[in-house]
């Protein structure tokens, strides 16, 4: 298997939108928004992707339960991995392709822009409404290859992510600089671990601050798509590897989500 | 057939480097064949004698991005710093998201050389490089070795008891770079940082094999975030709950030292933004008394009592990187 020198096909023809969710900080949630965004467009009743490249800690699989599948090869290219039987989401991890999921991957750059190469090229996605590419945090070469790669094609935009502190929307200014210099669209500034209320008094601490995201896309003059609560419940779904959306329709976490799913939507399709 | 990825580099030293089946494709492949990459970096023996006047070396790191490592690393330069006699520096190699300058107060400056918090604690960062705080480093991986290969070699650290480094989450460039700059110098060891979720868990791991692989000694773990009591009511809530046993099982497991747990406080987060340390603004919470206990721990304390001033280690901790793909 030889990515980068082979010419190769670029199966992503029948996949309407391709959307990067991003953020200059680590363990803002990325992955836990990604996951929640795919399932809620599913639930919506669209066919969604999510390409996985965060190849030193690829977090997809365990939120989607869905294990460490042996990926397989079609006339098209490789197979994703569905995480359900109507085929509604498919998902593309390095998880994937670990044999022992301890393992670290201990890459510098120029290998990892090989690999990305390999994976963005050669999924067999199929159609899909819209393809989520989940990305580790900074400014590096794996967002850089994954630019070069899906530009090809087509990038509708980015959804960044931050937390509220100023330590996190600092490096998510810098994230938004990345995206004017290289061309991409903000879709728009998601506030995750935002407020947590008590269990046991429903009193509301606002363990990482509050407001900066807003703050943040006032500043910068982007769309503000929401905040999203700090749920244990969310927290323990993502750990268990369930269906937040299904288990707990009535939350206020769910209607954030929903909310933001349905405005991201929107702007897709203007 | 099963999906085989460019995962078996012989290493740019080994004598297959840019010859072997598995090079086909790989973009260092030309400057492998070419043996350019087989001769050591002369700038590692540059930096053994550098910093052979700093006594402790002790890296922070952590598979998972967001968990507290650039928290840690500046509240550990604090406390160690709260020992007048002690001289401490702390250094960035986060070089797309450097958070040191705003945690330590001193966002907005711009300098080549390292700045003063207080007499005897220094900080360096990409982030005083930089003319506005939009500014983003879009860098690929060389460039971003070369910017730390030059904050260690170029960078005058004088006369230093601690050098703490923070670094980005993960495995890659950054922390190959590091350990590899830092190989002809004794380095004392990791402290690694995790949250109690398995997903969290789950990448510390890796950055556990990292630490095997490249023979550095880890100081311990520390569980960050661990717990939430309510100002009000007082309960406790596990906002990220332990669901595998947190870093507890997983230290149980591994053999390694847990130096503590550190629990959610909002005025950590706050103390951060404004560039405080947290240890002076709330020294009673409970969250500031594990930071101290882990400070005073038998493991840290082992450190201090180890190796004399300006003593040197001529014997490279880490063997040649040679089963990675290396890149200068």
């Amino acid at each position: 298997v030889c990515a980068a020198s082979t010419p190769h096909f670029i199966d992503l023809t029948q996949v309407r939108h391709v959307v990067l969710v991003l953020s200059g900080k680590g363990g803002v949630g990325k992955s836990t928004i990604t996951t929640e965004l795919a399932l809620a467009l599913r639930h919506a009743g669209k066919r969604v992707g999510i390409l996985d490249v965060d190849l030193c800690g690829p977090s997809i699989p365990r939120m989607l339960s869905v294990g460490r599948p042996d990926v397989h090869q079609c006339d098209s290219g490789w197979v994703p991995v569905y995480t359900d039987a109507q085929k509604s989401l498919a998902l593309m991890s390095i998880g994937f392709l670990l044999e022992d999921p301890d393992e670290a991957v201990v890459w510098r750059g120029p290998k990892k822009t090989a690999m990305i190469s390999q994976f963005v090229s050669d999924v067999a996605w199929g159609e899909l409404d819209v393809l989520l590419v989940d990305t580790p945090p900074g400014t590096s070469d794996e967002h850089l290859a994954v630019l070069e790669n899906l530009k090809k094609h087509r990038v509708d935009g980015a959804v960044l992510v931050t937390t509220p502190q100023a330590v996190s929307t600092g490096d998510v200014r810098r994230e938004i600089t990345f995206c004017k210099k290289t061309g991409v669209r903000i879709l728009g500034i998601i506030e995750n671990m935002s407020g947590f209320a008590c269990p046991h008094c429903s009193e509301c601490s606002n363990i990482f601050s509050k407001g900066g995201g807003e703050e943040l896309a006032k500043l910068t003059g982007s769309v503000f798509l929401g905040s999203v609560p700090l749920d244990p419940l969310l927290g323990s779904s993502i750990e268990q590897g369930k269906d937040f959306i299904e288990s707990f329709p009535d939350s206020a976490t769910f209607s954030a989500i929903n909310s933001i799913s349905q405005t991201l939507l929107e702007s897709l399709q203007t | 057939s099963k999906f085989i990825p460019h995962l078996y580099c012989p290493g740019t030293t080994s004598e297959q480097a840019g010859k072997s089946s598995s090079c086909q494709g790989c973009p260092n492949q030309k400057m492998c064949a070419s043996g350019a990459t087989k001769a050591p970096d002369p700038a590692i023996a540059e930096i053994g004698v550098k910093l052979s006047t700093v006594a402790h070396k002790i890296l922070v790191l952590s598979g998972k991005g967001g968990v507290g490592k650039s928290t840690f690393s500046a509240h550990l330069a604090h406390a160690l710093a709260s020992d007048s006699t002690k001289e401490v520096a702390l250094l960035d190699v986060d070089i797309c998201g450097p958070s040191i300058p705003r945690i330590m107060g001193l966002e907005g400056e711009q300098v080549s050389c390292g700045l003063y918090v207080d007499d005897n604690l220094a900080v360096m960062s990409i982030g005083f490089l930089l003319s506005s705080p939009d500014d983003a480093v879009i860098w690929r991986g060389p460039k971003k070795n070369g910017m730390i290969k030059q904050f260690l070699r170029d960078v005058d650290w004088g006369e230093l008891d601690y050098l703490i480094v923070d670094t980005p989450p993960g495995t890659s460039d950054e922390h190959l770079s590091i350990v590899q700059y830092l190989s002809s110098t004794h380095v004392d060891g990791a402290v690694i940082i995790t949250t109690p979720q398995e997903v969290s868990l789950q990448d510390v791991r890796k950055e556990i094999r990292f630490c095997q692989k490249v023979k550095l000694p880890i100081i311990g773990v520390v569980e960050n975030m661990s717990g939430f009591v309510c100002p009000k009511c007082k309960n406790t809530s596990q906002i990220f709950p332990p669901t595998s046993g947190g870093a507890e099982r997983m230290c149980a497991d591994l053999n390694l030292p847990l130096l503590g747990k550190i629990p959610l406080d909002p005025r950590i987060a706050r103390s951060c933004d404004e560039g405080r340390s947290f240890l002076n603004v709330v020294p009673d919470s409970p969250a500031a008394k594990v930071y101290q206990s882990i400070v005073q721990s038998e493991r840290l304390q082992r450190i201090h009592t180890q190796h004399t001033h300006t003593q040197t280690c001529p014997v490279p901790i880490c063997p040649p990187l040679s089963s990675y793909c290396e890149f200068r």
